[in-house]
């Protein structure tokens, strides 16, 4: 009698508990997909400039221009467009400003190679009184 | 050694003077200096194949059916809440006589009862209205806010941009440009 009573409460117990481990399985599914896009959206806002604003990215901004560009990276991202893709489509439309991290172009080549032809030449003075010391 | 160091306390005030005398002008000539900021534009071509509704019969239509028929279309977005679309709704209105020009408003993040209001008291420059209520068509664009002004031929090429508010010298250079 006990027996046939503890089997007629462990079946609902395990019904229950699959039951639980579905819906964990799925939330735990929906969750994934949705860090991973948030994840991407906050990656590439971080590295795009709030055209409007003061010294923010349009990650940190919730002026109406950042809010606006945050629904349009999300949708891009939804379309299947690349971090690459999305930059480079709005370095078309709003120019090389926009980002924080401008590739190597004709108008960024100064602003890159001068830091590098500082270092050489630097590394040339120091080097230059240390052999005539010696 | 006294006039030493007498020559040397008249150099660095000489160059504390001229120093402020520069800061003076760099900031005087930086304060004069127009503050819209407009970058140059590698995309010529502006974007136009999207859906939106419109917000008169709230249908949906693809903005590239819309463009058709007129040599130059002026895409001008704006919102009931912004303040200087009110002051360029007469400027709008002037455009509308032109014959070769298509209106198209964008209405920006807006809500449709205060939009249709807005154009009851200000007058509907418009032969067609987009609702952009999340803002990303304007994105799409290349625009920064409300109010801004596109002027587009009929290739989809972007004539001219104008940041904020339109004043009488850009109705005449769009209408130099429309009538040429």
């Amino acid at each position: 009698m006990t027996r046939m009573f503890l089997k007629s409460k462990k079946l609902p117990i395990i019904k229950i508990l699959i039951i639980f481990i579905l819906i964990f399985i799925n939330f735990k599914n929906v969750a994934i997909s949705s860090t991973f896009s948030e994840e991407q959206t906050i990656n590439i806002t971080k590295n795009l400039r709030c055209l409007i604003c003061q010294g923010q990215t349009i990650h940190e901004s919730n002026s109406d221009f950042a809010e606006s560009m945050k629904k349009y990276i999300k949708s891009e991202l939804e379309n299947g467009k690349t971090n690459e893709e999305i930059f480079s489509l709005l370095v078309k439309k709003y120019g090389q400003w926009i980002v924080y991290d401008p590739g190597i172009s004709r108008n960024t080549l100064l602003l890159w190679s001068l830091p590098l032809l500082l270092f050489l030449i630097g590394g040339a003075i120091i080097a230059k009184k240390i052999f005539r010391k010696i | 050694m006294q006039f030493l160091e007498k020559t040397k306390k008249s150099i660095f005030s000489l160059f504390i003077l001229v120093l402020l005398i520069l800061s003076f002008f760099v900031f005087k000539f930086a304060l004069e200096k127009e503050k819209i900021y407009s970058p140059k534009i590698t995309d010529e071509q502006i974007f136009t194949d999207f859906e939106a509704k419109d917000l008169i019969d709230g249908k949906k239509i693809n903005f590239n059916k819309v463009l058709f028929g007129k040599n130059f279309y002026l895409i001008n977005i704006w919102s009931s809440w912004c303040e200087p679309c009110k002051d360029e709704s007469d400027k709008l209105l002037k455009l509308k006589k032109d014959t070769s020009i298509m209106m198209i408003g964008i209405n920006y993040k807006d809500k449709n009862k205060n939009a249709l209001n807005f154009l009851k008291l200000y007058g509907d420059p418009f032969d067609q209205i987009f609702i952009d209520k999340q803002g990303t068509i304007s994105i799409n664009f290349g625009a920064y806010g409300v109010p801004e002004t596109f002027l587009i031929n009929d290739k989809n090429k972007v004539l001219k941009k104008y940041i904020g508010p339109l004043n009488d010298e850009d109705v005449f250079e769009i209408k130099k440009i429309t009538n040429n």
